[in-house]
C-alpha cells in the first residue's frame, strides 16, 4: 500500500468526507428546519428579536455562541438560495438549501478532523515499527472519524455535533498534553455553543481547581493547601468571563427565560435508554400510550399516572449524587488527565442516565471521549466495546425510513466490525476483551434488531403499540450503558494510585 | 488486521456507496409519456408476469413494443419475472397490466433499487471479491485495495443504482467467467459467460476473446486428444446453456426469429445521441449517417471490429469505437476488462475508468445525478490514486511499451495525465452550469463525447503496443485478461 508514516490520516479525513456526502439526499429530520430558521432569524432579524422570535416552532434554544455561528453560516448561505433566509419561509427546503445545510455540516466537521488529530498525537506509540493499520493512533483516528453515531446523527438526521464535538475533544488533548489554559478556554467556548456539555462541567472544574490551582501535591498525593496559586485561579476565571461576555454581552437580560427547559417533562421525546426510560416503560405496561405522542420531537409534559412522576429537582438530586464519587475520587486522589478524562465520562454518563430531558444523541459524550482510552488500555476497550455497541444501536430509532435502514445497518456493521477486530488486535497479547456473559448480552443486541426492524412492523401488534420497538430498543440499551457505567466506576475508584503529575 | 475483516469492511463501504446514489433520482422520473429504463424495467415486470410467454417479444394488443418492448435476450425477462412475482406480493398495482404505466412511489423505487442491490450482492459483489483475492498477485493488502478500487468504479455503480440497469447481473456473469477460466475451470467459464450473453446481448464484445483463448487453450492441448476432448466439452455447455435460456421460444421458428430481431435492432440506425465512439466523433466533421446507407454502416463496422482477437480491452474497446448503434452506457463492457488491468497499469487503467465515467456526464446531468458524479468520480480518482500509487507508475518500464517506448519516449506523461484531468473537470463544470448559445444547442455534450474519444483513443493504442510488445512468455499468462 501507499500509505506512508503520515498519508493516511488526510486519507481518512478525505474518505469520511466523500462518504458524507453520499447523505445530501438522504432522509432529513425536523432539525434541518430547526437550522433553517435559526439561520434565517439570525440573518433577518436584529439581534435583539433573536430569541424573542416565535414565528416557527423551533425557536432559538442554543447559546448565543452558537446564534453568531449560524448568523456567519448565513452569509454563505445567501449565496445557495436567499429564500432559506426569510423567517415566514417554513419548512422551505429547495435542491440548494439542501445541498448548502449538508455542506456546512461537512465543511464544519474539519474542527472535528483537526481535533481527532490532537487526539491521535496524545497516543501511545508502543516501540518497533507496526503495520500501519495495528497503530493505536489509527485505530483512534477511524474510531473517531468514521464514528457510526456521528454519520448517522450529522450527516443523515442532521445536527453540527461533529464540530461541537471538535471543541471537546480539542479541550481534552489539550489537557492531556498539559496545556491547560487553552483546554479551558476550548470548554469555554463549547459551553457557550451548546449548553448540554454542562454535563461534564463538573469534571472540569473540580479537575483544574484540583489539578491546576493547586500547584503540587502532598507525596502521600493529598492536597497541598499551600501551594494554591491564585494566578492560576485568575487566569481561568479571565478566560471563562471573557468568553461568556464574548457570548453573552447583548443577551444577558433576554435569555434567562428560554436556555434551560425545566418547564419541560422529565421523559425524553425519543428513546434514550436512561433510567426514567425503564420506569416509563413498567408504566406503559398498565396503560397504552396516545398516538405520536413520544416521538414528536417537541418539548411537552408528560405525567405518569400509576407510578410517581419525576419532577426536575429529583432528576438534579439523582444526577449529582450519580457523579458525586468519581468528582471527590478526581479531588482527593487525581491521576492526572487521564483520571479527568474518566471523570468527565462518568459525568456524561451519569447526567444520560439520570438527567432531564435528555437526548438519546446525549450517549456520544460518552463514547467519543471514551475512544482514546479504548486504543491504550484493554479493560478500556472492553467497555468501549459493550458502550459503544449498544450506544450506536439505541439511535438506530433516530433513522424510522425503510431507505434509510439498510445503510444504518451496513454502516453499523462496518463501524462494529473495525471496533471489534481493531481492538482485539491491538490488545491481542493481553487475552480477551469480552466476558462471555457480555458477548451474549451484545448479541442479544442483534435480536433485538431483527425483532424490531423485520419482525415487528410485519406484526399484528404493529397497530395497537406503534412504540413497543421503542421501548424495546430503550430499555435492553439502558441495561448496557448502566453496565458500562458501573464499570467505568469501578475502574476509576479501583485503580491503582499513580504519581500525581505535576503541573 | 485480518483480511476478512478488510474485505468485509470494503464490501460494506461499496454497498453504502451504491445505496448511497440510489437515493437519487433515476432516469425518467416524473417524465411522461415514455419516462426512462426505471420504467422500462418495470413495464418488463409488468409484461412478464401478465402475458404467456410467447407474447413477450410480440406486438400484441396487451404489448405495445413501442412502448419500452423487450430488447434484451431471455434471461432478463426471466429476471424480470421474479421481480415481478415479488412486487405483485407487496404490492399488485406495481404491475398491473396497462394501468401500471408511469407507476411512481417512494415504496416502489425502493423495492426497485433493492432488486438492483440483490443481483449485485449476488453476482457482481461476490466475484470482484473472488477475482481479486485469488487472481491478483502482491500482498494481502494490495488485493485489497485493488478490490476496494474495483468496487468503487463509478461508471458502474453510476448506471446501475442511479440511472437505473442491471448492468452488475451480465457483467457479474462474464467476470464469473474469466475467474473460472483463470482457475482452469474451463467448461463453468463458457457456462457463465453463456449466462452473461443470454443476459445482455452486448456481451458480444467480449465474445471473441473468450473464444479465441478457449480454442487457442483446446489446439494447444492438442486437437486430437484431450484438447479435443475439451473443445467438445465446452461446445456441449454452451449449447446446453443456450438451449435451456431460449427452450420456450424455441418450440417455433418464428419465436427464436423475433427475439432475434428485438435484440438486434440494426433498423436503428448508426449511432443514436451522442456516443463517444469514431462513428459519432467523425460524424461532426463529415456527416456519415447521410453518406453511407444502413447496410453499409453495418458492414464497416464488422470490418473494424473483427481483427482485434486478443486482449479483452482492446477487443470491447474496438467494437465500442467502431460498432453499430453503440449506447454510452456500452463504455462499461470496456470498463470491466480495465478494472482487471488495475493490478499491473494502475495509471492507465484509472485514467480510462475516469474517462469512461466522464463520457457518460450528459446522461448523468440528465437524469440530476451531479452530485452522486463528482462524489463517486473524487472517490475513485482519490483511492485509486492513493491506495495503487498510480502516479508512480509513469515510468517507462512500469508503462509496459517495451520496444515501442522509442516512439512514445517524447510525449510527457504526466503532464498529459494532469491536462486531461484538468480538461475533464473543467467540461464537467462547463456543462453543468453553463448554458449553450441557441446556435449549438449539443455544443457539451459534443464535446464531452469527443474528448472521451481521443481518450478512448489513446487507451486503445497504448493497450495495442502493450498488448505487441510483451514477450510470448507473458502473453500466454495474460490470455485470459
Amino acid at each position: 500500500m501507499a500509505a506512508d508514516s503520515c498519508s493516511w490520516f488526510p486519507a481518512l479525513a478525505v474518505g469520511v468526507s466523500l462518504l458524507k456526502c453520499f447523505f445530501i439526499s438522504a432522509y432529513r429530520s425536523t432539525d434541518f428546519e430547526v437550522h433553517r430558521n435559526w439561520l434565517a432569524i439570525t440573518h433577518s432579524l436584529p439581534v435583539s428579536r433573536w430569541y424573542y422570535e416565535n414565528t416557527s416552532e423551533w425557536t432559538l434554544d442554543y447559546p448565543p455562541l452558537f446564534a453568531w455561528f449560524e448568523l456567519g453560516l448565513s452569509q454563505v448561505a445567501r449565496r445557495f438560495d436567499a429564500n432559506m433566509l426569510q423567517v415566514e419561509n417554513l419548512n422551505y427546503a429547495s435542491p440548494a438549501t439542501v445541498l448548502f445545510q449538508r455542506l456546512s455540516v461537512i465543511v464544519t466537521d474539519v474542527v472535528f478532523i483537526y481535533a481527532a488529530r490532537e487526539c491521535c498525537r496524545c497516543v501511545r506509540e508502543p516501540k518497533g515499527s507496526r503495520d500501519v493499520l495495528s497503530r493505536p493512533s489509527f485505530v483512534l483516528a477511524v474510531l473517531l472519524l468514521w464514528n457510526f453515531g456521528l454519520l448517522v446523527v450529522d450527516h443523515i438526521h442532521f445536527q453540527y455535533n461533529g464540530f461541537l464535538f471538535g471543541f471537546l475533544l480539542l479541550s481534552v488533548a489539550k489537557h492531556l498534553q498539559s496545556q491547560h489554559l487553552q483546554g479551558a478556554l476550548l470548554f469555554a467556548f463549547l459551553l457557550n455553543l451548546k449548553h448540554i456539555y454542562l454535563y461534564v462541567a463538573p469534571a472540569y472544574g473540580v479537575y483544574l481547581l484540583r489539578s491546576y490551582c493547586f500547584a503540587q501535591d502532598n507525596k502521600d498525593g493529598s492536597v497541598r493547601w499551600s501551594s494554591f496559586s491564585p494566578l492560576r485561579l485568575l487566569a481561568l476565571g479571565a478566560i471563562v468571563t471573557s468568553v461568556c461576555a464574548l457570548s453573552f454581552g447583548p443577551f444577558i437580560a433576554m435569555v434567562r427565560g428560554r436556555e434551560f427547559f425545566f418547564c419541560s417533562g422529565a421523559a425524553p421525546s425519543g428513546s434514550a435508554p436512561s433510567v426514567y426510560r425503564v420506569i416509563k416503560n413498567t408504566h406503559h405496561d398498565v396503560e397504552e400510550l396516545p398516538p405520536a405522542s413520544m416521538t414528536g420531537g417537541l418539548v411537552q409534559e408528560f405525567e405518569h399516572s400509576v407510578l410517581p412522576s419525576v419532577t426536575p429537582a429529583v432528576t438534579l438530586v439523582c444526577t449529582l449524587l450519580s457523579i458525586l464519587p468519581a468528582v471527590a475520587s478526581i479531588w482527593l486522589r487525581p491521576h492526572g488527565a487521564q483520571g479527568f478524562l474518566r471523570c468527565l465520562l462518568l459525568c456524561a454518563l451519569g447526567c444520560f442516565m439520570f438527567g432531564w430531558h435528555v437526548h438519546e444523541k446525549a450517549i456520544l459524550i460518552a463514547i467519543l471521549p471514551l475512544s482514546i482510552l479504548a486504543v491504550e488500555s484493554r479493560e478500556d476497550a472492553g467497555i468501549f466495546l459493550i458502550l459503544t455497541t449498544t450506544g450506536h444501536y439505541s439511535l438506530f430509532p433516530l433513522l424510522f425510513t425503510p431507505a434509510e435502514l439498510p445503510i444504518k445497518v451496513v454502516l453499523m456493521l462496518m463501524f462494529t466490525i473495525f471496533s471489534f477486530t481493531a481492538l482485539r488486535k491491538l490488545h491481542s497479547a493481553q487475552g480477551s476483551l469480552l466476558h462471555p456473559l457480555e458477548v451474549i448480552y451484545l448479541l442479544g443486541l442483534v435480536a433485538v434488531a431483527i425483532a424490531c426492524e423485520v419482525v415487528f412492523p410485519l406484526s399484528p401488534w404493529q397497530q395497537r403499540l406503534p412504540f413497543l420497538p421503542l421501548l424495546v430498543t430503550s430499555v435492553y440499551c439502558a441495561m448496557g450503558v448502566c453496565y458500562a457505567f458501573l464499570r467505568l466506576y469501578a475502574s476509576l475508584l479501583l485503580r491503582r494510585e499513580e504519581k500525581p503529575k505535576q503541573l | 488486521m485480518q483480511t476478512w475483516s478488510l474485505v468485509s469492511i470494503c464490501v460494506l463501504l461499496a454497498i453504502i456507496a451504491r445505496w448511497g446514489v440510489s437515493l437519487n433520482s433515476y432516469s425518467g422520473a416524473g417524465k411522461p409519456p415514455m419516462f426512462g429504463d426505471y420504467e422500462a424495467q418495470r413495464h418488463w415486470q409488468e409484461v412478464t408476469y401478465n402475458l404467456p410467454i410467447q407474447e413477450w417479444y410480440f406486438n400484441t394488443t396487451n404489448n405495445d413494443l413501442n412502448y419500452w418492448g423487450l430488447d434484451y435476450p431471455p434471461l432478463t425477462a426471466y429476471h424480470s419475472w421474479i421481480c415481478a412475482y415479488i412486487a405483485k406480493t407487496i404490492n399488485p398495482e406495481w404491475v398491473e397490466l396497462h394501468k401500471s404505466r408511469g407507476y411512481e412511489s417512494t415504496q416502489h423505487k425502493l423495492f426497485m433499487r433493492m432488486t438492483v442491490l440483490v443481483a449485485d450482492l449476488l453476482i457482481y459483489i461476490p466475484a470482484v471479491v473472488l477475482y481479486c483475492l485469488y487472481l491478483t498477485d502482491g500482498s494481502s493488502k494490495k488485493k485489497v485495495s485493488i478490490m476496494f478500487c474495483f468496487l468503487l468504479y463509478p461508471g458502474l455503480i453510476l448506471i446501475d443504482y442511479g440511472h437505473f440497469q442491471y448492468n452488475g447481473v451480465s457483467l457479474g456473469f462474464a467476470l464469473w467467467g474469466i475467474l473460472a477460466l483463470g482457475l482452469g475451470w474451463d467448461v463453468l467459464g463458457s457456462m457463465a459467460f453463456s449466462l452473461a450473453l443470454n443476459y445482455k446481448q452486448m456481451e458480444l464484445y467480449h465474445a471473441l476473446p473468450f473464444f479465441c483463448y478457449l480454442l487457442g487453450k483446446c489446439i494447444k492441448t492438442g486437437l486430437i486428444g484431450r484438447g479435443l476432448f475439451l473443445l467438445v466439452r465446452i461446445g456441449v455447455t454452451v449449447l446446453a446453456t443456450f438451449a435451456l435460456c431460449w427452450l420456450p421460444f424455441l418450440a417455433e421458428p418464428s419465436q427464436a426469429m423475433q427475439v432475434v430481431r428485438r435484440i438486434f435492432p440494426v433498423a436503428r440506425g448508426l449511432f443514436e445521441d451522442k456516443v463517444a465512439n469514431t462513428w459519432c466523433s467523425l460524424n461532426t466533421l463529415i456527416k456519415i449517417k447521410s453518406i453511407l446507407s444502413g447496410d453499409s454502416h453495418f458492414t464497416l463496422c464488422f470490418l473494424f471490429s473483427v481483427p482485434q482477437c486478443h486482449f479483452k480491452v482492446n477487443s470491447s474497446l474496438a467494437f465500442f469505437l467502431f460498432s453499430f448503434q453503440v449506447h454510452e452506457k456500452s463504455i462499461l463492457l470496456a470498463a470491466l476488462p480495465a478494472c482487471l488491468l488495475l493490478n499491473d497499469l494502475p495509471l492507465m487503467a484509472l485514467w480510462f475508468l475516469q474517462a469512461s465515467t466522464f463520457s457518460m456526464l450528459p446522461l448523468f446531468l440528465k437524469d440530476g445525478l451531479l452530485v452522486p458524479y463528482i462524489v463517486t468520480s473524487l472517490g475513485f480518482l482519490f483511492f485509486s490514486i492513493y491506495l495503487l500509487s498510480a502516479l508512480d507508475h509513469c515510468s517507462e518500464d512500469k508503462l509496459r511499451l517495451g520496444a515501442y517506448n522509442k516512439l512514445f519516449y517524447w510525449l510527457p506523461k504526466m503532464d498529459l495525465f494532469y491536462i486531461s484531468i484538468a480538461a475533464m473537470v473543467g467540461l464537467s463544470i462547463a456543462t453543468a452550469v453553463l448554458i449553450p448559445p441557441p446556435h449549438l444547442p449539443d455544443l457539451f455534450p459534443v464535446l464531452v463525447s469527443t474528448t472521451a474519444f481521443l481518450h478512448f483513443l489513446g487507451t486503445f493504442i497504448h493497450f495495442n503496443v502493450v498488448q505487441f510488445s510483451e514477450p510470448p512468455s507473458r502473453k500466454s499468462q495474460k490470455k485470459s485478461n
